[in-house]
């Protein structure tokens, strides 16, 4: 038997591409290597409690009725109600540097008006450049680089705004060190200031569950806890896969969201060269705190704060282990919840990759805790103190992405380089997710609705 | 199926696809796009429910000729003329 797709992961964008073929008859199949759904945004537990791996909020909230935004599309074309996700929005969130602060909610005129308090004579730039932002076709699938410091500069003469404009959008999807694509720009300055932040009630479970339930009620088969070891080609094209446990699965198509990189170097015979396969190597570690009050009973009311302490704001892999100058810190109670919830407080650090991977397991286990009181105090210096309260922690680094999602270096945003048409030089190949460069939650699950569309939909005419 | 049904066969995919419209009000003769909030997306959605229904081809080509209600019905009578409509 052949199947008209394989789709490799399980995550959101191939959770979403799954739904999209599986609803027009199509006989697919996702191949997920780790046990459970979710990949880079799953969730997991711990001494009772329930996690979300990568879920600080859901970017680019828009109300219900609105069909037109990356959220309306994704809704639609998945067949859910805007109630469905049962999104709760955020109450504040804040840009915080030295001496000035920007406040921003998902009412766009509050970060305006913060804007033209804070930094007067920049107010008709940062408008032109709204308008410029508005105008631009972020959801084209053409490629090329385009750098935003240069376009931020015709429009503000004030550097420290557009650092802060970089901080939460760099924070939340740019995979490339100190620059950032204007096209991935848009999209992230429309995600978090024209629309904004919500989260789900109940978590990314409820979300992943509704997507693999309707997935399977449309006939899709799930294999999880398999591992795709090798694509054999010929003749330029992919003909089957084969699975960790030996097991062989034909296809006509197939569609990888493991990233670009890991996918072209589980192609056999035929090797693609190295030099052509570029690895990201933005990391992040982080902590949740578990908390027996709620953070606004000790004074704290901000749904996510993007930090920085210093003058600039430096995006990159650091030079230690960690990066304490920036980060985010993300309060899930401050959210617009229908009743209360336990108290947590997240918080993310800039991390680097190679530093995590050389370590021993005794040298490990040493600097995630030496890590976890250092980030600690970095935080504690702007909040409440709040190490009284603390009834659980957890942390995890780049090598916990690593393990969990296979992307190398625990690159959260994938490679710097993204393949945005999702083609591969294998005919039948095609990527979607996080290296076709629609990212976060909303951007991955648009991406597997855009790229099942045109590869596995349209090419069945 | 005759005209009248090929007309209730696109609004039942309509009312799938874009639930919170009110098609009552369509007018034939006017574009689907400038009456409704329908993108490239919703009428990739058409084409694919007519498939999945009455297992019609429409190829990319001809995705113009479904640009009012009228077109719709003009094209894709002569393919549905044999069939009922479905549930
Ligand atoms: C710490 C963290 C915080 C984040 N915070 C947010 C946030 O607040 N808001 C937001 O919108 N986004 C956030 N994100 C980003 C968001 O999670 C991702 O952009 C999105 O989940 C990417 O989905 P994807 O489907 O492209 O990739 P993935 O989720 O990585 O899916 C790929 C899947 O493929 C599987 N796989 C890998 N190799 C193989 C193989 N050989 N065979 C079979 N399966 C394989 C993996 O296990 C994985 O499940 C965060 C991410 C992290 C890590």
């Amino acid at each position: 038997m052949k199947y008209d797709a394989i789709i490799l992961g399980a995550g959101l964008s191939g959770l979403a591409a799954g739904i999209r073929l599986a609803c027009f008859d199509k006989k697919v199949c996702i191949v997920e290597k780790h046990v459970e759904i979710g990949g880079l945004n799953s969730f997991y537990q711990m001494k009772d409690r329930w996690f979300d791996v990568g879920l600080h909020a859901m970017t680019n909230y828009s109300p219900k009725g609105v069909r037109s935004s990356p959220l309306g599309k994704l809704l639609k074309q998945l067949r859910f109600k805007h109630e469905d996700f049962q999104l709760c929005q955020q109450k504040e969130s804040e840009i915080s540097f030295p001496g000035v602060s920007l406040r921003f909610s998902n009412d766009f005129e509050l970060f305006r008006q913060e804007i033209s308090e804070k930094f007067p004579n920049q107010i008709d730039g940062f408008d032109q450049l709204t308008q410029r932002i508005r105008d631009h076709d972020d959801l084209s699938l053409k490629s090329g680089f385009l750098s935003s410091r240069s376009v931020l500069a015709e429009y503000l003469t004030e550097p420290k705004l557009a650092e802060m404009l970089f901080c939460p959008l760099m924070f939340y999807g740019n995979p490339q060190a100190d620059d950032m694509d204007f096209t991935q720009f848009t999209i992230m300055f429309k995600a978090i200031f024209l629309e904004g932040f919500a989260k789900p009630l109940g978590g990314m479970r409820h979300i992943l569950k509704l997507m693999v339930d309707k997935y399977k009620s449309y006939g899709g088969e799930l294999r999880l806890g398999r591992a795709v070891k090798s694509l054999n080609l010929s003749s330029e094209e992919v003909n089957s896969v084969t699975l960790s446990k030996g097991e062989e699965l034909q296809a006509e198509t197939v569609i990888s969201s493991i990233g670009y990189a890991e996918t072209m170097r589980l192609c056999a015979p035929e090797k693609f060269p190295e030099d052509s396969l570029q690895d990201g190597e933005i990391s992040f570690v982080e902590s949740q705190y578990v908390l027996n009050v709620q953070p606004s009973e000790i004074g704290y009311d901000k749904s996510i704060v993007f930090f920085n302490t210093k003058d600039e704001f430096s995006y990159r892999k650091p030079k230690e282990m960690v990066d304490l100058a920036s980060g985010i810190v993300c309060c899930a109670n401050n959210f617009d919840y229908p009743k209360e919830q336990e108290g947590l407080i997240r918080f993310t650090f800039l991390a680097n990759p190679d530093l995590w991977f050389g370590l021993s397991r005794t040298e490990y286990k040493e600097a995630k805790s030496y890590w976890q009181k250092k980030t600690l105090e970095a935080v504690v210096g702007f909040l409440p103190d709040f190490r009284d309260s603390v009834v659980f922690l957890d942390t995890f680094t780049p090598k916990t992405i690593k393990k969990f999602t296979g992307h190398a270096n625990g690159a959260v945003y994938g490679s710097p380089v993204k393949i945005r048409d999702g083609k591969t030089p294998v005919k039948n190949l095609f990527i979607c997710g996080t290296d076709q460069g629609f990212l976060g939650i909303i951007g991955a699950t648009l991406s597997g609705v855009t790229v099942a569309n045109i590869y596995g939909l349209k090419a069945s005419y | 199926m005759t005209r009248d049904d090929v007309r209730n066969a696109v609004i039942g995919i309509l009312t799938d696809i874009a639930p919170d419209e009110d098609f009552d009000a369509l007018k034939d003769e006017e574009k689907l796009r400038d009456q409704f909030d329908l993108d490239s997306m919703d009428f990739l959605d058409i084409v694919m429910e007519l498939r999945k229904r009455y297992n019609i081809e429409v190829p990319e080509a001809d995705y113009e000729q479904l640009v009012t209600m009228t077109s719709c019905i003009d094209y894709l009578q002569p393919l549905l003329k044999n069939q009922q409509m479905a549930s």
